[in-house]
This record gives structure tokens, sequence and C-alpha cells, in this order.
């Protein structure tokens, strides 16, 4: 119907003085949107099937394309914004649950961007860590309450497992399934060469990949795919996946057409048949059940394996926090609410959970009250952006942070939030051969690394400047931060001082 | 060999378990240790008494015979093996099983069979001879689920919302009723002569369990339940 019809969003502008027809654009289009036309010998572009990823922007030779927002509107609305007019129409063709991919991209406060960090002058000197030496090791787990010595008096040193990071940066859950074998070979592999961890969401471990088992931290969620006993001991961790933050309290769906060949494999399901995650693991319904599943994976792995629960940041994430310390398990992940998906209702994204920032400032501060913040390491997610929000991080009081749309953003990802639709032109997030081989695996993981050492060289450089030389030194020290122009309310659930106090 | 699991923490108990070198061992006096048989391959277990929660999770190819009841979660993403229950089961039994097999001599709880699925040559069974509570296979994506209502009399063995979301799969309730309230994706039919010889191997072994004639057990009406779809939520959403 005519109402269902919409200008496009995005524009294509061709300088057709620049353009040589090379069909360069046409080719690495996997929407379609570019073609060439015989008789004049021009090319031409559906503006209306563009997904803005600019795969062809990038690859053109000439410079003769770019992509701009589209000047249509419908009449100016500050309550009926064009995207909510267009989303009922949406749903009134459909009747379907609108689909969105990726994080939370509407306008809620970043309070990373209020937060600002101290440095030295004068009087506690900063250091320089070109000259000096500066510790970002970093290990998560339990640490001993107390030291304890056996009859001897010598001391006791058997710790709990610990996963040992060179930077408190890992890689988040992202499933073979969401994402490609040349993804996850990347992140794999970047993994390997700078010390951490990736991280296999909940579609399996490929066999191929069973040879990063000591960079990887494998997955357990509600629909329990792939999980048997040589998946649960490939990793170094494993992560019982409670929610995301992209899409808290509900379960996932991959569509049948997605489970094919290799994904079929991993997730140990027929090919064609719809991989559904319940909403809960119904074996949880209390952090006792929880204790219960923690410790059926430590005994099924001989207690030689951290167990990582995360769970997205919702309203009442402290006191959650507080039973997943108390259920067993040596790590908890906290997933914010802009944090990143392959496929989510556009509501719940949108509307669903807190800032993380905000979540991570109140579990660690609820964990120390209750005296347990050395039962469980702190990793938060969801989103992290750079290296300063990494070290705003730390100082809220985190062990260590995930990334993962940053990760994607090295590999090539232009964030066009068209993840579910499996047409990834970057070769990213789709399961085409022919789009998955555009990621070249040796690149996106030098890409990978260079991030992450890029990233490096900025927090110690930051550190420095605070007069701090080890990341322990950083961690949950609140003094080293500031907020602007946040209400009293904000700095008191954040625990940091307004600018200028 | 035999431990005596009086007074034992599950973490000794389990790790005795895991350090035996026999392949048979028997557990005696077993009072609520968790977690029993986790991830084993390999051996013959047979308990005494009332194993704990969560009996042979991730179980890989290893037979557990308990002479008594079990708690909630037995097999709990159980990959191959067998659990043989001479007593009621709890809770969640089979819980996202892929591979293997439990029989139950009783009773079993809510959420029996839940997310079970199967895989190639993986195919998970579940045999109950009694009741079983609400749920019933819930989400069930594979696997076979039987429930015999020996005793019932021919009345419904099952409670509400039994094959809520299920997408592959069977269930096999010996009942005079068809099951109410079933979801829009799911069929129901009375089992034919064909679908009885499918399960005739599984009541077979049962019996060769628990005693019973399985042509017998047979005999009587059944209803089969089956998605209509391997693609529940195809339509569900709209790109945005």
């Amino acid at each position: 119907m005519s109402v269902d019809f919409f200008y496009p969003e995005y524009e294509i502008v061709r300088d057709q003085n620049r353009c040589i027809s090379c069909r360069v654009c046409e080719r690495q289009c996997a929407n379609c949107v570019h073609a060439f036309d015989e008789a004049s010998g021009k090319m031409y572009a559906d503006d209306s099937k563009c997904v803005n990823c600019h795969r062809c922007v990038s690859l053109c030779p000439t410079r003769a394309l770019k992509i701009v927002k589209s000047g249509n509107t419908f009449k100016t609305n500050s309550n009926w914004t064009n995207d909510y007019m267009k989303e009922i129409y949406r749903q009134a063709n459909s009747g379907g649950v609108l689909l969105s991919s990726m994080g939370n991209p509407a306008d809620f406060p970043v309070y990373w961007d209020k937060i600002l960090i101290n440095a030295s002058q004068v009087t506690n000197p900063s250091i320089d860590p070109l000259r000096e030496p500066m510790e970002t090791r970093t290990f998560l787990g339990k640490k001993p309450a107390k030291i304890e010595r056996d009859c001897d008096g010598n001391i006791i040193t058997k710790m709990e497992p610990n996963l040992e990071l060179a930077l408190p940066v890992l890689f988040g859950g992202m499933s073979y399934g969401a994402i490609s074998y040349n993804a996850h070979a990347s992140l794999a592999q970047a993994a390997k060469a700078c010390g951490t961890f990736y991280n296999t969401g909940e579609g399996g471990l490929h066999k191929d990949f069973y040879q990063y088992g000591a960079n990887t931290i494998v997955q357990v969620a509600s629909g329990r795919f792939g999980v048997y006993k040589d998946y649960l001991n490939a990793g170094a961790a494993i992560e019982i996946k409670i929610g995301q933050g992209a899409k808290p309290g509900i379960g996932g769906h991959l569509p049948g057409l997605k489970i094919v060949g290799d994904i079929s494999q991993t997730r140990m399901i027929p090919q064609g048949t719809d991989a559904i995650s319940p909403a809960p693991h119904h074996d949880i319904y209390s952090i006792e059940d929880l204790h219960q599943l923690v410790y059926s994976l430590k005994e099924a792995t001989d207690y030689q394996k951290p167990i990582i629960v995360k769970i997205a940041a919702v309203h009442n994430v402290a006191a959650i926090a507080s039973g997943v310390a108390r259920s067993g398990a040596d790590i908890i992940a906290i997933d914010g609410f802009r944090g990143g998906t392959g496929a989510a209702p556009t509501r719940i994204r949108d509307n669903v959970g807190i800032p993380i920032e905000l979540a991570l400032a109140s579990v660690d501060q609820r964990l120390r009250d209750e005296g347990i913040r050395g039962n469980i390491s702190v990793i938060c997610g969801g989103s992290i952006r750079n290296s300063t929000d990494v070290v705003k991080a730390i100082a809220l009081g985190a062990d260590a942070v995930y990334i993962a749309t940053a990760a994607l953003l090295a590999m090539g990802c232009h964030l066009c939030r068209s993840c579910h639709t499996g047409n990834c032109n970057w070769g990213i997030a789709t399961q085409k051969p022919e789009l998955v081989k555009r990621l070249n695996p040796e690149i996106a993981t030098q890409r990978l690394i260079n991030l992450l050492n890029a990233w490096e060289h900025e927090i110690t450089e930051i550190m420095g400047g605070m007069g701090i030389n080890s990341i322990e030194a950083l961690r949950g020290n609140r003094l080293m931060l500031r907020g602007i122009g946040l209400t009293e309310k904000e700095l008191e659930i954040l625990g940091i001082k307004h600018a200028g106090e | 060999m035999n431990i005596n699991a009086r007074g034992l923490h599950f973490k000794d108990l389990n790790a005795q378990v895991r350090a035996a070198a026999a392949r048979d061992i028997v557990i005696d006096n077993c009072l609520g240790q968790r977690y029993i048989g986790s991830g084993l391959a390999g051996k013959n277990l047979v308990i005494n008494g009332l194993p704990g929660n969560a009996l042979g999770a991730y179980l890989d190819g290893s037979q557990i015979k308990v002479y008594g009841n079990t708690q909630e979660a037995t097999g709990d993403t159980m990959n191959e093996g067998e659990i043989v229950i001479y007593g009621d089961a709890g809770d969640a039994t089979g819980y996202a099983m892929r591979g293997g097999r439990i029989f139950v001599q009783g009773n079993s709880g809510y959420r029996t069979g839940i997310h079970m699925k199967e895989y190639q040559d993986k195919i998970p069974v579940v045999v109950i001879g009694g009741r079983v509570g609400s749920f019933l296979g819930e989400y069930q994506a594979g696997g076979v689920i039987v429930v015999l209502g020996i005793g019932q009399s021919g009345q419904l063995p099952v409670g509400y919302f039994t094959g809520t979301g299920m997408h592959g799969g069977k269930i096999f309730l010996r009942t005079d009723f068809e099951p109410e309230g079933l979801p829009p994706q799911v069929i129901c039919r009375e089992a034919t002569a064909e679908d009885k010889q499918q399960i005739l191997g599984y009541v077979q072994d049962f019996c060769a369990y628990f005693g019973g004639e399985p042509q017998q057990l047979l005999a009587p009406k059944f209803y089969v339940l089956l998605p209509n779809t391997k693609n529940p939520y195809k339509q569900l959403y709209v790109n945005n």
C-alpha cells in the first residue's frame, strides 16, 4: 500500500564527473542498491534499499560516492517523531514485532562523557610510562579474604582459579551465527596475541577454534546450544548468560534460515530448526538455583575454571549482584543498556535496562558495603567506546571491561545496525560465504591487536598522569573522577564529587 | 568399588567418584549430595538413597541407577548415557538434554523434558512410568518423551501447559483423554500402530528395568503430540 512507502532515509550522492562506471559499488552491495544502465552507460542507485553501511563509499576507486541524510521529512513534531510514525506504519502493515540490531541509539545521557579524570600537578608527581614500568596485568576471580598458613607456618598459596589478563579488556560474547567464522577467527587470534580472552556467545565453539581454548570464554545460555563436556573443558572460563544489556529479560530466536552448515554443527541442533533460547534458564528461578548451576559446572570441570555470571544492568542490579556474589560465581559481568546485539526487539532495546555507569557504581558500592567485594570480580560492558571509558570504568570499580561493538568497528563494522538482515557487506554479521570472505582474518586480527595496543598506551599514559603505576591502584579509586553537569543524585549514585569540589 | 556417602560433602563425594579407577561404583547412604556424576563418562554408578539436585548433569556416557527418588534437574544438559530411577524424579528432569535416556519408574515433577533437543544420531529419550506435572516438554526441540500413566486408570497423566513453545520432537501420552488447551503450534492425534512401534524399544527397556509387559502397556490408547512447525516465530518480526 502506498502508505507503506517511505522516502529513503539516506540518499546516495554520485558525482557523475568522477564515476567511471567500473561497477565496483554494484558488486559490493549485497542489498542490490547499485545498478548499471546499459543504455546510458551510467550507474544508478535505489536509495530505498540502502542501509548506509558505507561499503560502496569506502571501495569506490574515484571517491565518486557519498551518503547523506535525506531531507525528506514528515511534518515536524517533537512528540510524533519521524521514527515513531514509521514504526506505526510498519506494524500496521505487518502485525510484527519491530526488530533492530546493535546498541540502543537513542538520546539518553552517556555518563562516561560527563565524568572527568584527574591528573597530578606538583605535589604528587606524574609518571612517564615510556620510561617507567606500568602494570596493567589483571586477575579475575575470587581473591583470598585473609592470609592462611599451614601447620608449619607457611603461607597457603593455593588460590581459586583466576583469569590472567595483560590488559583489563576482554572481547564480549558474540555467537558464531550472529557473527561470521572469519570474525570469530579474528577475535580468537587477537585475544591470544594480546593475552586476553574472547567469548563464544551462546552459539557453541567451532572445532577449528578449540586451539584457542586458553584464550576462550565459553558461554552457557538458556538454550544450552553446543554445551557438552568437551566444550565446557575447552575454555579458560565458563560464562552463564542470564541476560544481555540490549534485551534484558527476554530470550533469543536465531531463525532456522540461519541454522545451516557449521552453525548447525557448533550449536548441535538440526539444520533449519529455530534456535530458541528461553527467556529464563528453566533450572534457575532463584539465587539458590543459580548456585546449583554454578556448582554443577564447577563439578563438571573439576573446579579448574572460574565461572562468570553475565547479567543485564536493570533497576535492582545491586541487589542481584549481591546474590550472584553469594552464588559461588567467581566473576560477574554486567551489561549496560547500550550493549550491542545481532537482533533485538526495538522497543526492548530502546527502553529496558539502565546505563552501565550507574549500574557499575552501585554494584561496586553494594558489594563493598556488604564486605563481599573480594568474593567476585566485576566485568562491565555495554558500551565501552575508548580507553578513557576503560579508565573511568576501572575507577568506578570494574576489574575489567568487555568490548564488543568496539571490536566489530575495529574489524570494519560501520554501525549500520542491520545485522539481523544477514546481509553484512563487511563480512562480519553474515553467514553468506561470498560476504564472509570479504573479512580477511589476518587483517582483522591485526586491527584488533592495534586497537588494544593503542588503548594500552593511552591507559598507561592516563595512569601515569594521575601518578598511578598499577591498574590495581586505580581500581575503585573514585577520587580520580569528577562529574560535570550532573545532579546531586547522579553524583551520589556514581560516588564521585562534582568538578571543582 | 563402594563409597559410603554418609556425612560426606558433595565435593568430597564427587571427587572420590572422579578419582575412582573402578568402572563400577556403588554409592551407599546417599542423602542429598548434589551434582553426582556431573559430566561423567565411561562409568556405571549405582546410588542407594536420595541423590541431590543436578544428578548426572552434562552426563557424557555413563549409566546411573538410582534406588530411591531423585531431586531437581536430573540429567540437566545430558549428552549421552542412561539414568534409571527406581522411584520418582523431581522437577526439570532432563532439562535441555541432547542425548541419552532417562527412565523413571514413578512420577516426575514440573517442567519434565523441557527444551530437549536432538542432533544427528543423538536422540534423547525420557520415559516416565507414572504421571508428570505441568509444562511437560516446554520448548521441546527434539527427542522423545513417553508418559505411561501407569496406575492412572486412563486419566490424563500430565498437568497444564504441555508442549508450550514446542518446535521439534514427539511426546507420547498413554491416556484415554486428549489434553486440553494445547498451544496452536502443537498437533495432537491418537497414536497409530506405527507410532507405537517407534517407542516399542523404549517401553521394552522400561519393562526390563521395572517389570511389566511391553505389549500390554502399549495396548491402550495413546496420544501423540507433535509440533506443526520447526520455525514457530517466523512471522513474528518486522524489520525496523
